[in-house]
């Protein structure tokens, strides 16, 4: 998932030297890091995850059970948002591939002088907020934005019609969000492909349609992989779309992991919420890799 | 006509993708001029006032700054720490590079809801209350892995025969990486320093998890959207625009020159 790498010219040399020592020196500060910051409180999100409130109904006060129930009730609870997630993500996905892999492939292929420039269109969104845009997002499909103003000009809307808090709004605003992390790995495998393999495929009788389904597009699969994960897994879990630019009826589990923790303050909840969350992504992304057929990740 | 339509369809349709990705850019630096006090969502006239007051709203400038605070010291932190392991990675034979890997690649792969939390459960247990401290931990951890992403690439198109060279001409060890190798990862990790402070420049959810009463700029702007955003945020966001963007077109001029040069 190199998404930085973006020369096609660079060879890649394989790790060769045998100092373990270094290697460890080298490796110890940033994993050991890791393991306290990232795995540590994955622990201690499993142990909260199964604990009941305390006998003081004290706001914030639990104590350990091990009750494994709390993650049946609170799936159970919430199973409308768990699979408006996964719905809303996937058609973020889909739709952001439709528009990333065009796009890619004009930059990778077709672009000349304009290459760099249009690169850095690409990455430009994360140089501005990322809640700034989905305000101004907000702005654009908004009842005085002009989006409404012209449909309802050319009677395609009623007068009275929102496109703001719809599911439409809330997965557009998650398909331009994760676009950047769609186009660039789809860039970076196309950009890859050496040129001669395609005008071999011409020489070899097949039309321009024909190299494309059978050369360049299995080519390209690795950063359509990679892209459509990049995509997938913050898509699932994200709350600011759906707050900004959707109504409760759109929420998705991030809204609820969110107010369970500081609106409710249900911490057991929330964290076998998050769980389950994290749980499905994983198998998810093990089911998809295993379709795909790549297993080369990082 | 129809064929030159038919041949430049592609380039169009990449000009408009473009101009998708950029209208709502375009939509916050516009209304950076916009005549309107809170309620920033209707043009109402051109003005200079938020560009001229920037500080104005209470809080926002008091948020940048500790926006800067984190990222600076995140970006600082995980530069040096993931580029030590993408060395390791991108060098080195060891055993557990599989598990390495995975480490590297978890955090990523796990949405950011579940990292904050995950977090905050911890700091609870532990009774560490939440605040500048915590957020910046937060901030190195998510930061690292792109690091390492970003830096391995570069370690690995990296020709070992540049360091061999090094070491028949009698550098050691510590020469040959300062004069050679360094030198040569240096794009990569410069590259990857200005990701890790986007990164934790922008990050919302993971912040908001952790920060307690501490503010940084996407939780000012959080907080003003259910009133209304001031212009003044939008102001900032352009400011930060340009700057990222003039980074990023001077380090392609240097690279350029770089290349000729060689």
């Amino acid at each position: 998932m190199s998404i930085a790498h973006t020369s096609s010219s660079e060879k890649v040399f394989a790790p060769a030297k045998k100092s373990h020592r270094t290697a460890y020196l080298l490796l110890a500060p940033g994993l050991v890091w890791l393991l306290i910051f990232f795995a540590f409180p994955l622990l201690n999100l499993a142990e909260t995850s199964t604990k009941t409130p305390a006998p003081s109904f004290e706001t914030g006060e639990f104590v350990q059970t091990f009750r494994f129930a709390n993650f049946i009730d609170s799936f159970s609870a919430n199973q409308e948002q768990f699979f408006r997630s996964f719905f809303y993500a996937l058609c973020a996905t889909v739709l952001a591939l439709a528009i990333s892999y065009p796009l890619a492939y004009a930059i990778a292929f077709r672009s000349g002088v304009w290459k760099n420039f249009m690169l850095v269109m690409v990455i430009a969104p994360f140089f501005t907020s990322f809640l700034l845009r989905t305000l101004a997002w907000k702005q654009i499909l908004g009842a005085e934005g002009p989006v409404v103003s012209v449909l309802q000009f050319l009677r395609i809307l009623p007068a009275d019609a929102t496109i703001t808090a719809t599911a439409f709004s809330v997965i557009m605003g998650l398909t331009y969000n994760f676009l950047p992390f769609m186009t660039l790995p789809i860039y970076a495998s196309l950009d890859r492909i050496d040129y001669r393999l395609l005008e071999a495929s011409g020489d070899l009788y097949a039309n321009s349609a024909t190299t494309f389904r059978k050369v360049t597009l299995p080519l390209s699969m690795p950063g359509v992989v990679a892209g459509t994960l990049l995509t997938f897994i913050p898509a699932s879990g994200d709350y600011i779309n759906a707050q900004l630019l959707g109504s409760p009826g759109n929420f998705m589990i991030g809204n609820v992991i969110n107010s369970r923790f500081f609106r409710v303050v249900d911490y057991p909840t929330a964290a076998s919420l998050s769980f389950i969350l994290m749980a499905s992504i994983l198998v998810l992304i093990v089911i998809y890799i295993r379709r795909a057929g790549t297993d080369e990740l990082v | 006509m129809k064929h030159w339509l038919s041949k430049n369809l592609i380039r169009i349709y990449a000009a408009a993708a473009i101009f998708y990705i950029l209208l709502p850019i375009l939509y916050t630096v516009a209304f950076s001029f916009n005549d309107a006090d809170k309620r920033n969502i209707v043009w109402q006239g051109f003005t200079l006032s938020a560009w001229l007051n920037p500080c104005e709203p209470i809080g926002i400038c008091e948020a940048l700054g500790n926006s800067f605070k984190v990222g600076i010291t995140a970006t600082i932190a995980s530069t040096i720490l993931g580029t030590m392991i993408a060395f390791a990675l991108g060098r080195y034979n060891f055993r557990g590079r599989a598990t390495t890997n995975l480490l590297i690649f978890l955090p990523m792969a796990t949405p950011e809801v579940v990292l904050g939390a995950s977090l905050l459960s911890m700091f609870i247990n532990i009774q560490i209350g939440a605040g500048l401290v915590p957020v910046i931990i937060a901030h190195i951890m998510f930061c690292i892995s792109f690091v390492v992403v970003t830096v391995k690439a570069r370690v690995a198109s990296l020709d070992p025969k540049l360091e061999e060279a090094a070491r028949d001409l009698y550098a050691n060890e510590w020469e040959t990486f300062r004069r050679v190798t360094f030198p040569l990862v240096a794009p990569g990790i410069a590259a990857a320093a200005l990701l890790a402070f986007a990164l934790s420049f922008d990050d919302f959810i993971i912040t908001n998890f952790n920060s307690g009463t501490l503010n940084t700029f996407p939780e000012y702007v959080w907080t003003a959207s259910l009133r209304g955003v001031p212009p003044q945020a939008n102001v900032i966001g352009t400011l930060m625009f340009v700057i990222a963007l003039a980074i990023v077109f001077a380090g392609q001029v240097i690279s350029k020159r770089r290349q000729t040069r060689r």
